[in-house]
């Protein structure tokens, strides 16, 4: 199995490393990653990392830095600066908080080093914040809820409960939703950052005359909520994002996540090409099933091999134009970048099921085509 | 609000309230006993949860779960002690919290290393998993009963530990006095190291308890101690029954709040702004309670001043 994957990367050094030596142009790019790689968030961070690892292993023009943020924004803000100043990047990458990047990423393309994000679109850098050296490869915060909110109108959710914790990137989550959605929404719900009792939540849900909940729960919220509302006994259908339903989480969660809907612009069974190629490595490589993060660092990786083998990253405007092609294989299938660099692609409804003894996502088909974010009217660049 | 909904409501605050008494409870015996304040009380809790995963999912036994809860957290509570607690009770408070926050760092990437970086499985046994109706046709889950049941139980276990045997009178000596009770032969450091670890054995407890319906992962302690913390500092430090009070205040105004605060506002604001005020006040409800209480209590309900 070992053997495989070596082969893929190869492959793709090949085709990455083979231009950059061909047409004499395109020195090495340095890549510093700063993300989360201790703590709860651990997982996320771990999997970024190495899809974006497996996406370049071999490919000698990329050297990549890697540390640790421990989710706190003042350590990604040092992280940042000493990577700049004293390990010279060129290009940074890695983060995946929306406060995170929103303290870093102003900062980074200031001083004329390019960003690309592999996981969260705060919409304040997709609309007036926008910036011609960052690159979002991940979505738009908004964009998996207002999927959720057309594929709800086309399949007769008629009234929903919504619920996602009190801050910004799940005010955002749950605007995004109303956005699409045109049925009744019965109650809107506000949990605290971090609650792992949902209780009372559930109680509210049981007294609801919702017929679906819809939530936004990343991490270990979603875990407790959704272990905790099996153990209740509501049988309303559930549905969300796919933040709380990744495949990190999944093992933790059980049979109680089964047959709930999420949305997603990528999932393990899509059939694009490069997919199950890129399922198979990353099972080689690391011994598990890879999560959509792990597909968002793999982007990353081949989105920036691809621009490397182009052109030089010290002629901004030529590595930029490169990275604006998009010139490579998304294992999400279609990719491309809007006017504001933040990705037009298809989302998708996935559903939760076991295979074997393992619980996973099976894609259900399309939820939203060449999707993109609303905030790109308010992009000037 | 209908009344079922509102009875729910209350069982659920006394549940979250009960589960806290088992994480206040440690805290406070050994700050009271030993006057040393331990952040790494989380850690005990995570390291409970995640015995209890790791045997629950080699033996498929709930209850071989809980034990090894219990065990784990009360060896990993005693070996902390012998190490570096010990050398700590005759420091200033400020040493203390660096010794014991260092020792949450050692613990959380430690449990990383053994268990890995994601969130592990620990569901309640089937035979608990449903929910249960209690007359007046209120259906409650019967695990979150067990959890109440298990807390009311532990707490009168303790309280009779304390009042009526022989280690009580030397833990309620040991804090009123400890150089007379080591001069009238009690081996102190061995009675230390017992209380530390049935705290840690609380602890221990609480987080397989809780594990089964949250997330069992690094970090999991945490919130909990800040909320421990509230507890004994409402309930009065060094005060069991302070830290029985204090949690089930805290519980019953943390789930009554963030469900009334926003019908409350809703009732002469418009929907959204009034879960967004309610939401808000809710955050802070218990923060608010804490300061009321020691503005009219400053050593707390049932503390000794």
């Amino acid at each position: 199995m070992k053997f495989t994957s070596l082969v893929m990367a190869a492959g793709f050094a090949a085709l990455a490393a083979g231009g950059v030596q061909a047409d004499g142009h395109g020195g090495k790019v340095k890549v510093g990653m700063i993300t989360t790689l201790s703590g709860g968030g651990a997982g996320l961070g771990l999997d970024v990392r190495d899809g974006f690892m497996l996406a370049v292993k071999g490919n000698e023009a990329i050297e990549l830095v890697v540390e640790d943020d421990q989710r706190k924004p003042e350590i990604a803000v040092q992280l940042a600066d000493k990577m700049i100043q004293s390990e010279k990047v060129d290009v940074l990458t890695g983060i995946i908080w929306s406060n995170l990047a929103m303290a870093v990423v102003p900062a980074a393309t200031a001083q004329g080093k390019f960003y690309l994000s592999p996981n969260a679109g705060p919409s304040a850098l997709a609309g007036k914040g926008c910036n011609p050296l960052y690159f979002n490869v991940s979505w738009q915060n908004d964009a998996f809820n207002e999927a959720a909110g057309a594929w709800s109108n086309e399949n007769g959710i008629e009234k929903v409960f919504l619920m996602a914790p009190n801050y910004p990137a799940g005010q955002d989550m749950i605007a995004g939703f109303k956005r699409t959605y045109e049925g009744t929404v019965t109650e809107e719900v506000y949990t605290k950052l971090g609650q792992t009792d949902y209780a009372a939540e559930i109680a509210q849900i049981r007294a609801s005359d919702a017929d679906t909940v819809y939530f936004f729960l990343p991490g270990g919220m979603g875990i407790s909520f959704m272990k905790q509302y099996a153990g209740s006994g509501v049988d309303k259908n559930v549905m969300g994002p796919a933040f709380s339903f990744d495949q990190g989480i999944l093992g933790a969660i059980g049979d109680a996540a089964l047959g709930v809907k999420n949305t997603s612009h990528w999932s393990k069974d899509l059939d694009v090409p490069g997919n199950a190629e890129f399922v198979e490595a990353f099972q080689a490589e690391y011994d598990r099933l890879p999560s959509l993060y792990a597909a968002q660092g793999y982007d990353t990786g081949l989105l920036l091999a691809s621009a490397a083998a182009k052109a030089d990253v010290k002629d901004a405007d030529a590595f930029r134009a490169a990275l604006a092609e998009a010139d490579f294989q998304s294992v999400r299938g279609k990719f491309s970048f809007g006017a504001n660099q933040h990705p037009v692609q298809d989302i998708y409804m996935r559903e939760v099921v076991k295979e074997g003894d393992v619980v996973t996502n099976k894609s259900l088909g399309v939820a939203a085509s060449d999707h993109t974010d609303v905030y790109g009217a308010e992009c000037s660049m | 609000m209908s009344t079922i909904l509102l009875i729910e409501q209350v069982l659920n605050g006394l549940q979250s309230g009960i589960m806290l008494f088992l994480m206040a409870a440690g805290l406070t015996l050994i700050f009271g006993v030993m006057g040393l304040i331990n952040l790494a009380h989380g850690s005990l809790y995570m390291v409970g949860a995640f015995a209890a995963a790791a045997v629950a999912a080699a033996t498929g036994s709930f209850v071989l779960a809980l034990v090894a809860a219990l065990v784990a957290a009360a060896a990993a509570g005693a070996i902390i002690e012998l190490v570096v607690i010990r050398r700590l009770y005759d420091r200033d408070h400020l040493d203390q919290v660096l010794a014991t926050f260092a020792l949450i760092l050692i613990f959380s990437e430690g449990t990383r290393w053994v268990f890995g970086s994601f969130p592990l499985y620990l569901d309640v046994p089937a035979a608990l998993s449903g929910p249960v109706t209690l007359p007046g046709g209120i259906l409650y889950p019967a695990y979150r009963l067990l959890i109440i049941a298990v807390g009311l139980v532990i707490a009168a276990g303790l309280f009779a530990l304390i009042a009526k045997t022989r280690i009580g009178i030397q833990i309620r000596a040991g804090e009123a006095d400890r150089e007379m009770i080591a001069a009238l032969g009690v081996d102190i450091s061995k009675l230390y190291t017992m209380v530390f670890a049935l705290g840690a054995a609380l602890a221990g407890l609480a987080g397989a308890l809780v594990g089964a319906i949250q997330s069992v992962q690094v970090g999991m302690g945490e919130p909990v101690l800040i909320l421990a913390f509230v507890v004994i500092v409402i309930g009065g430090i060094g005060s069991i029954k302070g830290a029985l009070v204090g949690a089930l205040l805290v519980g019953l105004t943390d789930t009554l709040g963030s469900v009334l605060l926003p019908i409350f506002f809703a009732s002469f604001m418009d929907q959204s702004s009034a879960t967004a005020v309610g939401s808000a006040l809710a955050t802070m409800s218990i923060y608010i309670l804490m300061a009321g209480v020691l503005l009219f209590k400053p050593t707390g309900l049932f503390g000794k001043a």
